[in-house]
Order: structure tokens, then sequence, then C-alpha cells
């Protein structure tokens, strides 16, 4: 079994952690078109990759963000949800 | 003949504790320690089973977990593999795959039959006739499968424990236990396993001991080094998470590293008749002899291609056993001393040359031997026979590697020493000694510790670890151990009689591609998964295909590395059940119990028939006042700064509004705009809410929640009360008289409106109270903490006994609901329902900012495709009632379904919801197709049926209303 790094709670085996599909910013609802808006709701790019995804440990209820390699399973790093945020802001 | 060694130094069995057991009706001796196969060669039994296609008559073939053609059964177990199973007393054993036993199997004719059966000839044949296929099932399937289960076996499950360690070693041979002790030494905390009895591995099959017994030493000196003995480690799953399985059950275990030191494989000749009883691995007979005193054969020839086939006839000689040849596929010339050494011992050496054929009826006879051409094929004109009754096999080894490819490692074929050795290893992951190609004694030594060196530097407790010693630069493999023979019978697969034919047939009929040759052939899928054919199959698989070995490739190597008895693998039936407070109260008082998620609710109270005692249920409710366990709703209170602007964000309605002292109805949708839950949002305070959920959602809501605090970035936060707190519903017009003198909480309805909520005490216990409505009458939810809660169930039970107070179940609870036309989440909405599907644009509040969802609603709004509508069966409707799921139909297509139905003894008459078409929702008649296709005929009308006004749940308003 896995082990998953929460930065948060430490490092746990896998069965404690919930994925909570792929970390996606919104789209400003107001100002976005039926189309992009109903490809945020629907699309999922399922190609093999570096995905950011939400996690979160169950029995604490902790959410944080993962940086996963889905193409060969590999955690690269995990970071709170401000941190992934401010990453975004950055970025 | 087969018999019993003198006693030696070093053997595994007991001679002072004698055992009998039997095996196929005759009685036999053994020692403690005696593995079934050893106990039986040692009283001069050889033929221990027949082979599973063709029923021919095996022995003894590897003595190392792999004898997959000796398998027994006993009065309690079934596949117990002989070759490693020790005898207990009073065993009483049978060969399986037979028919009428080991000596007259009538299976024995399809050995005759076998030009018949061709590889893959259960794909071609048995089709046609189409109607002849069932009885040809039931023959093959009395034909496949081993051994037999009795069902009347006592059910096993072993415990399931948990390890964790530095360092797993995985093999106690001379680089394992090298591995295992050098790390320990250096402070790590070691885990060594093995699948032998004993540590030691190949050691222990040489008269020399010395190095054993001092590792031996070593280890027992060394406490942070734990080692397991009978333990297979049969995977390895991701971040070094092993299964071990041990006699006492299974070990999940977390190493932080691990070294793979699992050694060899001996491979086995493909030749005529090589799978006769006598013939078998020289390692087989080493085995026998060191560890159980017992000689395999009397004369032997050995089969050769590297120095330790002459290493293995010195000692085997010396262990009394007549060697009557060597016979050397390549140059004994180049052996050097070895050659000198075997043939001052008076053993005769034919070089360049094979075994053609074994020779014998159902027992090793003899040897035919022939002289190999340049080409390395049997010249049988140079045949000779050589009388013996064992012939051993030392012409080359395969990696014991299923660890290292399941952790991802990269293997390459090396023509020297022959075989695939590691190229890349995975982080953490080490190999050491005979798997990592490394062959001479002191070297698989020195690599087990530069092994450990590298873990350790690996795990940050040790730098700078030893070189490497470099492996064997001797070919211990024969490239081409295989003889065509025309008369076949030379089998490459063992388990499944597969002969070197059916593997030329099949890559000719096209599956020339190693994992579709294993699937046709069904090559290395017995039980001993492919542990002594797949290397061959690879050789011949790369020879027809004109390949390289390594183009060839493997098969993918998966869990488990060795077959695991389900009883290590079953869980306990646990099915964890969550029960409320009030539970052993509803048991004790006839309730009915279903379930609810994790929960179980009472369905209804007995003794009386189900629907007799709902009706009565429902009746009290609307006549008089019953009382239901609502604790399994999910709870939750929300605080902070932000608190208000959260619920408005989480839920449709605009839920800032809600005054502190009231109650509003809360919906949430998902992005999608699709309903996933609703509840009663209450507010205490500014910053301070407090909402249910449903039983089914409370879980999923709760994470949910706790997610958009992060993503919204909002001042909250959320505290589940699910558990800590109890609820119960009480409802019916003489709701006050029974609850008013428990509480100080003034219930009328000028001090305690519709929908309000308030605190105070009832029946002396802190409470909350919400004046709600879902059944539609005048009641109360009450929430107590779990640890009071029966004590208020039972005080309003007997404060409205002369009320003729009921319990109600959810069943009475739905019919209730159902008459107001409320639905419930999940049975009248499904995971495309938008609130304007489920005809509750009312409960959206589009001109909010922003809420989950607001903006697929937006779109939604004009474009929802169906509507949730209540019909109503005629009063007089004579025939078969419609289920929920029946379907809608209009214009002979499907136009939705019934969500929910039910008899409403208030309106005497049966009503229900269903999801249909928009179009259809201001039909006047609903189509639906009941059993047995009959469509019947059912009356649209609005909701709710009963009470439209509310005035029920509001009397006083009512009045006011008369007034």
């Amino acid at each position: 079994m896995k082990l998953i790094h929460c930065p948060k709670v430490g490092t746990r085996p896998a069965s404690e952690f919930v994925y909570g599909g792929l970390w996606r910013p919104m789209p400003d609802p107001d100002s976005t078109t039926d189309m992009e808006w109903s490809h945020y709701v629907f699309h999922r790019d399922g190609a093999p990759g570096v995905q950011r995804e939400w996690w979160c440990h169950a029995p604490t209820g902790m959410w944080f963000v993962a940086e996963r390699d889905t193409m060969k399973d590999e955690f690269l790093r995990t970071m709170t949800v401000a941190e992934a945020m401010k990453d975004l802001a950055h970025g | 003949m087969a018999r019993r060694l003198p006693l030696r130094d070093g053997e595994w069995i007991d001679r002072g504790r004698p055992l009998r057991f039997t095996f196929e009706g005759r009685e036999y001796s053994a020692f403690a320690g005696d593995t079934i196969s050893s106990a039986l060669l040692a009283n001069g039994v050889r033929v221990l089973g027949r082979s599973f296609k063709y029923h021919r008559p095996r022995g003894v073939f590897s003595a190392a977990n792999h004898d997959s053609n000796v398998l027994l059964q006993s009065d309690s177990d079934f596949n117990i593999r002989g070759d490693v199973t020790a005898v207990a007393d009073g065993m009483r054993l049978t060969a399986i795959n037979t028919q009428g036993g080991l000596d007259k199997d009538r299976g024995r004719f399809m050995d005759r039959l076998s030009p018949l059966l061709p590889v893959g000839f259960y794909y071609k044949t048995f089709h046609r006739p189409k109607a002849l296929f069932p009885f040809w099932e039931n023959q093959i399937r009395k034909r496949a499968g081993l051994g037999r289960i009795d069902t009347q076996w006592p059910e096993l499950r072993l415990p399931k424990r948990h390890g964790f360690c530095d360092l797993l070693v995985v093999g106690a041979g001379p680089s394992g236990l090298s591995a295992a002790i050098t790390a320990a030494e250096s402070g790590a905390r070691v885990w060594l396993v093995d699948e032998n009895a004993r540590a030691g591995g190949s050691l222990n099959d040489r008269q020399d001991g010395t190095l054993r017994d001092q590792l031996l030493a070593r280890l027992a000196g060394l406490p942070n080094l734990t080692f397991l003995p009978d333990t297979v480690a049969a995977g390895w799953y991701a971040d070094h998470y092993v299964p071990l399985v041990t006699p006492e059950g299974l070990i999940r275990l977390r190493a932080r590293a691990v070294i793979v030191a699992g050694g060899v494989y001996e491979q086995p000749a493909v030749f005529r008749n090589n799978d006769l009883p006598g013939v078998m691995l020289a390692s087989a007979a080493l085995r026998l002899a060191r560890r159980y005193g017992v000689a395999a054969c009397e004369s032997a020839v050995i089969l050769a291609a590297n120095n330790d086939a002459y290493r293995n006839a010195l000692e085997l000689k010396a262990l009394g056993t007549d060697i009557k040849a060597i016979v050397d596929l390549d140059d004994p010339e180049a052996r050097g001393d070895l050659h000198d050494a075997v043939k001052s011992a008076g053993i005769a050496v034919h070089g360049r040359s094979t075994v053609y054929s074994a020779e014998g009826e159902g027992l090793l006879a003899a040897v035919t031997v022939c002289a190999l051409d340049a080409e390395g094929r049997a010249k049988p004109e140079t045949a000779q026979r050589i009388d013996c009754d064992g012939l051993l096999m030392s012409v080359g080894y395969a990696p014991a590697a299923p660890i290292l490819y399941q952790a991802g490692t990269r293997m390459v074929f090396a023509e020297i020493p022959g075989q695939f050795v590691p190229e890349q290893l995975p982080p953490g992951v080490f190999a050491c000694g005979r798997v990592n190609g490394v062959f001479d004694l002191d070297a698989r030594v020195a690599d087990g510790a530069a092994a450990a060196g590298e873990a350790l530097a690996h795990l940050d407790m040790q730098t700078g670890p030893a070189a490497r010693p470099g492996r064997s630069s001797e070919r211990m493999s024969h490239p081409w151990p295989v003889f065509p023979h025309p008369k076949g019978k030379n089998f490459v697969d063992l388990d499944e009689d597969l002969q070197l034919k059916d593997l030329e047939r099949a890559a000719a009929e096209g599956f020339d591609n190693i994992e579709l040759l294993k699937r046709y052939s069904t090559v290395g899928m017995g039980p001993s998964q492919g542990k002594h054919a797949n290397m061959n199959a690879v050789r011949i698989l790369a020879r027809l295909n004109n390949q390289s070995i390594g183009a060839t490739g493997t098969t993918t190597a998966r869990p488990f590395y060795h077959p695991v008895p389900i009883k290590h693998l079953a869980g306990r039936r646990l099915r964890p059940e969550r029960r409320t407070p009030m539970h052993g109260w509803h048991r004790d008082h006839g309730a009915v119990f279903m379930p609810a998620g994790h929960w179980q609710r009472p369905k209804y109270y007995g003794p009386a028939p189900e629907a007799e005692a709902i009706r009565a249920e429902v009746m009290a409710v609307r006549e008089g006042v019953g009382l239901i366990d609502v604790s399994t709703l999910g709870k939750v209170e929300v605080f902070g700064p932000d608190a208000a602007r959260f619920m408005d964000q989480l839920y449709t309605l605009k839920l800032s509004t809600v005054k502190q002292g009231m109650t509003r109805y809360a919906l949430m949708v998902d992005e999608a705009g699709v309903v996933i839950d609703d509840g009663v949002c209450a507010r205490w305070g500014e910053e301070h809410f407090y909402v249910s959920t449903t039983t089914t959602g409370a879980e999923a809501i709760f994470r949910q929640m706790q997610r958009m605090i992060g993503e919204w970035n909002l001042k909250v936060d959320v505290v589940n009360r699910t558990s800590q707190l109890a609820s119960m519903n009480i409802a019916g017009p003489l709701t006050r008289e029974v609850l008013q003198p428990l509480t100080d909480v003034d219930l009328s309805q000028a001090a305690f409106p519709f929908l309000g909520a308030r605190q105070g005490r009832v029946a002396g216990v802190p409470a909350w109270l919400f004046r709600v409505g879902f059944v539609g009458e005048l009641g109360f939810e009450i929430h107590v903490p779990a640890a009071q809660a029966l004590h208020v169930w039972e005080a309003l039970v007997e404060a409205g006994e002369s009320k003729g107070i009921r319990p109600f179940g959810v069943e009475a609870q739905r019919q209730l609901r159902l008459e107001k036309g409320h639905l419930i989440v999940g049975q009248d909405t499904d995971g495309t329902s938008s609130p304007f599907d489920a005809n509750m644009a009312w409960a959206v509040k589009l001109d909010k900012p922003f809420f989950q969802g607001k903006r697929s609603l937006q779109i939604l709004k004009e474009r929802a495709a169906n509507r949730l509508v209540g019909f109503r069966l005629p009063g007089n409707h004579p025939g078969p009632i419609p289920r929920e799921c029946h379907l809608v139909i209009h214009d002979d297509d499907i136009a939705g379904r019934v969500t929910s139905i039910g008899y409403s003894p208030s309106l005497k008459a049966w009503v229900g919801l269903a999801m249909v078409d928009k179009a259809l929702a201001d039909a006047a008649q609903l189509s639906i197709r009941v059993e047995g296709a009959v469509i019947i005929q059912a009356d649209v009308v609005p909701t709710p049926f009963y009470d439209p006004e509310g005035l029920r749940q509001k009397p006083e308003t009512a009045g006011e209303v008369s007034a």
C-alpha cells in the first residue's frame, strides 16, 4: 500500500486518504461562457502525466493538494490548499 | 531404490520421534521433520502423483516447493504440497487428480489420447454442434481443477498482523544472511524471511557446514534482527509493503528498504520422458539427502551443463549414491580441476552429449545418451543405454526474481552467467547473491554485505557502501537444453503437461509473443507458476522467432509470487453497523430494523404484520401523537465570521437571512446543479449555524464542507455532531400535550412559531428544539446529547402513554412525507436531477451573488428536461399497483419512472411521485407499466396530496383562517 505525505498530518498509509478529483481552479462563473463553464464542470483530463489533485486525510478531515505523476503513480509533492492557491496566483 | 540414509549431522529430521501416516490407503513411517515426499521416498515410494492433463505418473522433481504434480488431499485440506509440507502423525493422504487411486488411475488413458489433444484444443473443439456443448462442458469440468473441497470443513481464518522494519531481506541463504547480519550489526531493524524451515539456504545441502554455522551464530546474537522461517514474501506493493505469509497467518510488513536474496530455481532440460519419476533436479537430490536423510535413487546419471554439476556429483557420491556417469552438454575439459576430481573418483564422463530420452515403465530404469553435433542436436545413431534409477539435472538456473519484477526492476539477459539479472533497480530495492548473477560462494557473502551497505546508505544510516564483487564469469545455464524427439513427450511444463511440440504449434498458429504464448498454451499458468517452465519456454520461443532472449522477454510477474491459501486472505466477516442510543429500546418494543447507510433504523414496530403496523403508525401521527428516532441524520455546527456567507455559498436558498432562533430548508446541489443533499438549517447566533444532512450523505457532505472552507478561503469552522447528538421527532395533533409538561420551553404558537428553533431542557436534559414538519403535522425535532437520549425518549413515551403515543418507523415516515409531497434526495431524485427537475424552483435563489452550482442552475433553469409530479390511482383502481422504478410510458416510449408510491390511509388512496419528461408534467394522466407488462392509468395531481395549505403543521393559523 502506498504511503502519502499530508503537509499537516505527515506520512500515512493510502487507506487513510480519500481522493477528491482533479484540483481545478473555478473560472469566474459570472463572466465565463456556457461552453467554458460546461468544460469546467464536465471535462477531466485523463491523460497520464503530472496532475494536481485534491486529497483528504479522512480521519482528520485535512484537505490538501498533491502533485502526482499519474503515469507512474508517484506523488511529487503535496501542499496545503493555501500554498496551492498562492502557487496558482504566481504561476 | 530410494531409501533412508544413515544418520548425519545437520539433518532436519528427528530420528527419535517416529510418526505414522497413510498414503493411498497404506500405512508408512516417517520421522518428525520429514516432508511428505521425503517420507514416502524413504519408504521406497517414488510415484507420488499423476499429472494434470495426461495422468502420467510423477514423482519428486524440485523438492523446493514447486512440485505441482505432488499435490495431496488430507481429511481436512487439499492441494497440500508434498515436497515441503511436514508429515503429521496420523495424516491420511491421497494423491489428487486420480480416478480410483494413484496406481490404477482410470484417467491414465488420457496419455494415449495425447496426440488428439493438441495445444489450444479447448478453444478449437466442443463448439459444434452447439447442442452438445453442455455435455462437453460437464465432462471438461470433471477433469479440470485440482483437489476436492469438503464443504463440511470448518471455516479457517488466520489473523492478520502488521510489521514494521528498516530493512526486509528476502531469502536466508549465504547472501541474504550476510546482508541481514551486516545491516543489523550496523543498528538497522532487520527482518529476514525464508520459505524453508531453517536458515542457510543452499548451505544446508553441502557437506561442509562451517560457513552456515558461522553465519547462524552471528544471526543468533542480534536482537534487532527478526528471522521468520517458513515464511513467503508473497509480493511487493508500493512503498515496500510486503505481505509475509507465515504459518500463523499474514503479516503486512512495511519496510523502508528491501533486499532480494531469493537465489535461483534450478532448471530442467527438455528431452523425451523427462517427467518419469526418478528424473529430477540435482538440487532436489542433494536437498533430500542432506536435510531429510533420504537417497532419492541408488544409481544416478548426472546431466551437466555447469561446474555445479560436478560438485553435486562428488557430494552425492560421498553420500553413497552410485554415480553411473556425468553426461555433459559441453566440453568437460573446460571444467578443469573438477573434471579431474570426478575422473579420479571413478565417474565416467560423456562430453558433448545429452540424455536423449529417459526409459522405463512408470519409473526411470535407464537413460539413452547421445552425442551432440556441432549445432547441439542429439545424434540418435550414437545412442547408448545407461541403467540408472535416478537422472539428476544440473543444466542451469533461473533467478527467483518475482519480487524484483513486481517492484519495477528492469532485468536484462546476461549470456554469462546465462540468466536474467537486475539492470536497474527501483529506489530502496536491492538484489544480491545468485538472483543477482553472483555464484561463487565467497562472492555471494560479499555481495550480500555490499547490498546491505547500499541499503543502509539509502536509509541514511551509513555512507560509502562496499564494492560489489561482480557477477559470475562462468556460464551457469546452458543456452539450449532442449532436445527434440520424434516421439515427443519432452515436457516443458510439468504442471500443464506441455510438450515442446505444443509450444512450437502455438507459435506457428501465430501466438508467437511470450504473453500470447503463455495464454494460449497455458505455459507457466499451473500451480508452480512457471518456475521450472518459463525460462525454457522463452528459449524455445526465442529460437522459433530467431530472436535473442532479451528481445523475447518474459511474462509479467504479478503478486502473489506463490499460491496463498484463502484462509490467509479472508477477512473477518465484520460489517460495521451504527446504532442510535435508542436501539435497544426499539428492539425491545418489536422494531423490525432496516439498514440506512451504516445505520440500523426501525422500519416499523411489530408484532403486527408490516402493512398493518405501518398504517397504524401513520394514523397515530395523523390523529394522535407519534415519536420517531431521527438520530441518524447528519448534524453539523458551523461557526465563524464567515459562517453566514459559507451557508449561502453552500446551499441554494438564502440562509444568511435566517433570523436567530429560526430554521430554513437547506438544499444542496453540486457544481453541475444536481441535487445532492437536503436538511434543515437553524441559526443560533450571528456567526453560528446548525444544519442537518441526510443520513447517508452525512459523511460526504461534512467532508465537502471541510474542503469548501479551504477552497473558498473562509473563516469558518465546522464540527460534526452526528454521533454526539441524538434526535427524535415528536409529531401529531396531541404533541403539545405530551411535550409541554416535560420542557421549560414555551411551545405555544406565540412563543415558538412554525420553523422556530429554541434551546432549553426536555426531561431535565439540555435540548435543542426545532418546530419543523417533514411529516406534515404539528411536530418538534428534539436534539439532545446522545448519552441522555434514551432517558428523554423514555420520558416522552411515558408522558404520552395516556395520549396513545406510538413510536413510528422509517416506512411510516416515508408514507407521511409522501402524503405531503416531500421528496427524498436519492430516491425521488437521481444523479441528473436539478432542483428544477425536482419541481423545487422555489428552493433556488439565483439572485444570490454566488453559490455552488449557481452557474449551472442558471443554464438549466429553462432547460430542465424532467419534472417530478404527483399522481394518484383512481379510487376504484382494480389492477396491480405500480412499484418504485416502474416505467412511465408515453407514445410507446419510456417517459419517466415512479420514484415513490404508497397507500395513504389518510386519503384512502394510492399516491406516488414520478419523475417524468417535462412534456408530461401538465398531462392529466400517466400511463405506468407495471408487472406483467400491464399498463395502468394514474391521475396527475398537484402536491402536497394531504393538507395542501399546511394548516395541520400550524393549527393556530388554521384557527386564524377560520376565524
